[in-house]
């Protein structure tokens, strides 16, 4: 049966739209699949979504928030696998819900800046002229900035706060992805395949969306994913500052931060977080990495 | 069908104008074969480009079925006249099946019936219903060139701009797309304009024959003339002489 699907899957000559589109997308997951790097990755994505979502069964019911003044500070244990923080809350918890709050950041950012940058560099790209000279002045005045100092000024002046912290990453994170879909714009609108559509009569949204998006898109997913990484060390760093999520709510920057006074003594408290915010920044670049590979037509 | 008057093409490359098309005039009869020949950089492609509206151009008259094509023109303007490109590599749209590909003029033009007419116009460029599903990678020169045909008739269009069309594929390859051409040509009475270096297919495919040098036309001369060398102008002479490949001196 297996085999069935798998040769109807690979078949070089589908018999119907689904099945071009099912085994295209079949021989991109074999492709990531088979990338040690892409594989390590995804796996570590995929825990960090079950960990995200799972967060509350996996904690076996104790609560991130939860604290125990009599038990603070007490080192890693059989009742506390990752010991407590200086409130005597849980910190193997508190690590767990704070995936959520990671993945909350991180999807939003990209929910955000993906469209953005995609529409401001293929309308660039596209139409030339004036208008790519405003949009792209307009994306080197945002990209002048520095990444931090716009996020941390931007969180002062709206409050602290996850919102706020992810309005400032994504002011901040949009102008290299529309660089990326200007360029590649650039090279696809020459080409004979969109000369011919505008031949047909197709307007120029049509033009955009449904023939050069599709072809920036593989080089924006990877950026993005490449991106990750520095989206959560931004998104931990203004939590470490005090300027992310709020308390009591666990977010890792602010956990590292907390951990930072008894470093030397309860090293657990800011150890645990800071390895999970290297293991989750690792896992996103090496999957950017291995989808860069799977993407890029040129290395297959 | 088509007249084209003083038809002038000038590029701007940093700072220099470069004038590839200059003062170029031809009319073309319903139904009939019009070539454009010419060597590399002669602006043969350029002209048509021009006809298709694709890049900008000034004459004192470009007519098409009558009326003015204008320099914007609208979807229904558009439908009068398609294209086949030089290159069959880049002229389909590497993400989207055959498929997608013929569906796309149906859909922007609202044709009913997307799945009959698609299936309709791969039977009448000779592919077979398995090519329907596959992307252009996973295709040979020859069967992306019949798509590249597919998807300019598709809309049934009474003219059709040939851009070396066959130049990009293999001797024996060549041969079909032009017998497929002239085939599909008789059978929905098109007018179409062939440009080509290849004085050989011009001469089998074209009724009249426009000559081209450093942008301007040379001399229009009639298929049977240039078969027999019956022409005027010594350049036409040369490029006749040139086709025919080196021959030795004897001595």
């Amino acid at each position: 049966m297996s085999g069935n699907l798998t040769q109807w899957l690979m078949s070089e000559a589908p018999a119907s739209r689904r099945q071009a589109v099912l085994g295209n997308a079949w021989r991109g997951l074999l492709a990531i699949v088979f990338n040690p790097a892409a594989l390590a990755g995804l796996c570590i994505v995929a825990v960090l979504v079950l960990m995200a979502i799972f967060a509350p069964q996996l904690a076996g019911g104790i609560s991130p928030i939860e604290q125990n003044l009599a038990s603070r500070l007490a080192p890693p244990s059989a009742e506390h696998w990752f010991g407590t923080d200086e409130l005597g809350r849980d910190i193997y918890a508190r690590t767990l819900h704070g995936a959520r709050v990671t993945l909350t950041i991180v999807m939003l950012v990209s929910v955000v800046v993906a469209p953005v940058g995609l529409a401001v560099g293929t309308f660039a790209g596209y139409l030339g002229g004036w208008i790519d000279a405003v949009l792209m002045r307009i994306t080197d005045i945002f990209l002048a900035f520095p990444r931090l100092v716009l996020a941390l000024a931007f969180a002062a002046a709206l409050g602290p706060g996850i919102e706020n912290a992810v309005i400032a990453i994504s002011l901040t994170a949009w102008p290299p992805y529309a660089r990326i879909a200007r360029s590649e714009t650039v090279t696809i609108a020459k080409s004979d395949f969109i000369l011919a559509v505008v031949m047909q009569g197709a307007s120029t949204w049509r033009v955009l969306f449904k023939h050069i998006v599709p072809l920036c898109l593989s080089s924006v997913i990877v950026r993005l994913t490449l991106d990750m990484a520095g989206i959560i060390l931004t998104a931990a760093g203004l939590g470490f500052l005090g300027l992310g999520a709020q308390p009591p709510s666990a977010e890792w920057g602010a956990m590292v931060s907390a951990g930072r006074d008894v470093i030397l003594d309860q090293w657990w408290v800011a150890t645990i977080p800071g390895i999970a915010i290297f293991i989750v920044s690792l896992g996103f670049n090496l999957l950017g990495d291995g989808l860069r590979d799977v993407f890029d037509p040129k290395s297959s | 069908m088509i007249t084209v008057k003083d038809l002038s093409v000038t590029f701007q490359n940093s700072g220099r104008s470069i004038h590839a098309v200059r003062g170029v005039s031809f009319d073309v009869a319903p139904g009939e074969t019009f070539g454009i020949v010419g060597e590399s950089g002669s602006g043969k492609s350029t002209v048509l480009k021009a006809i298709a509206g694709i890049i900008a151009s000034s004459s004192s008259a470009l007519e098409v079925d009558g009326r003015s094509a204008a320099k914007r023109r609208s979807r229904e303007e558009r439908r009068l006249m398609q294209f086949v490109f030089q290159d069959p590599y880049a002229s389909l749209h590497p993400r989207q099946t055959v498929d997608d590909i013929l569906r796309e003029p149906l859909i922007i033009h609202g044709i009913a019936n997307l799945d009959e007419k698609v299936s309709a116009a791969i039977a009448d460029v000779g592919l077979s219903p398995q090519h329907r599903f596959r992307y252009p990678h996973q295709l040979s020169g020859g069967q992306r060139q019949r798509v590249a045909i597919a998807r300019a008739l598709i809309l049934r269009p009474p003219i059709l701009l040939l851009d070396e069309p066959t130049s990009a594929l293999d001797v024996s390859v060549q041969a079909e797309i032009l017998n497929l051409l002239s085939k599909l040509r008789r059978s929905y009475s098109l007018t179409s304009i062939l440009v080509s270096h290849d004085l050989g297919v011009v001469a089998h495919l074209c009724n009249r024959i426009a000559i081209m040098q450093l942008g301007r036309v040379v001399e229009v001369v009639r298929a049977g003339d240039l078969r027999v060398g019956a022409v005027s102008q010594a350049y036409t002479r040369e490029l006749i002489a040139a086709s025919r490949g080196f021959t030795r001196a004897v001595t």
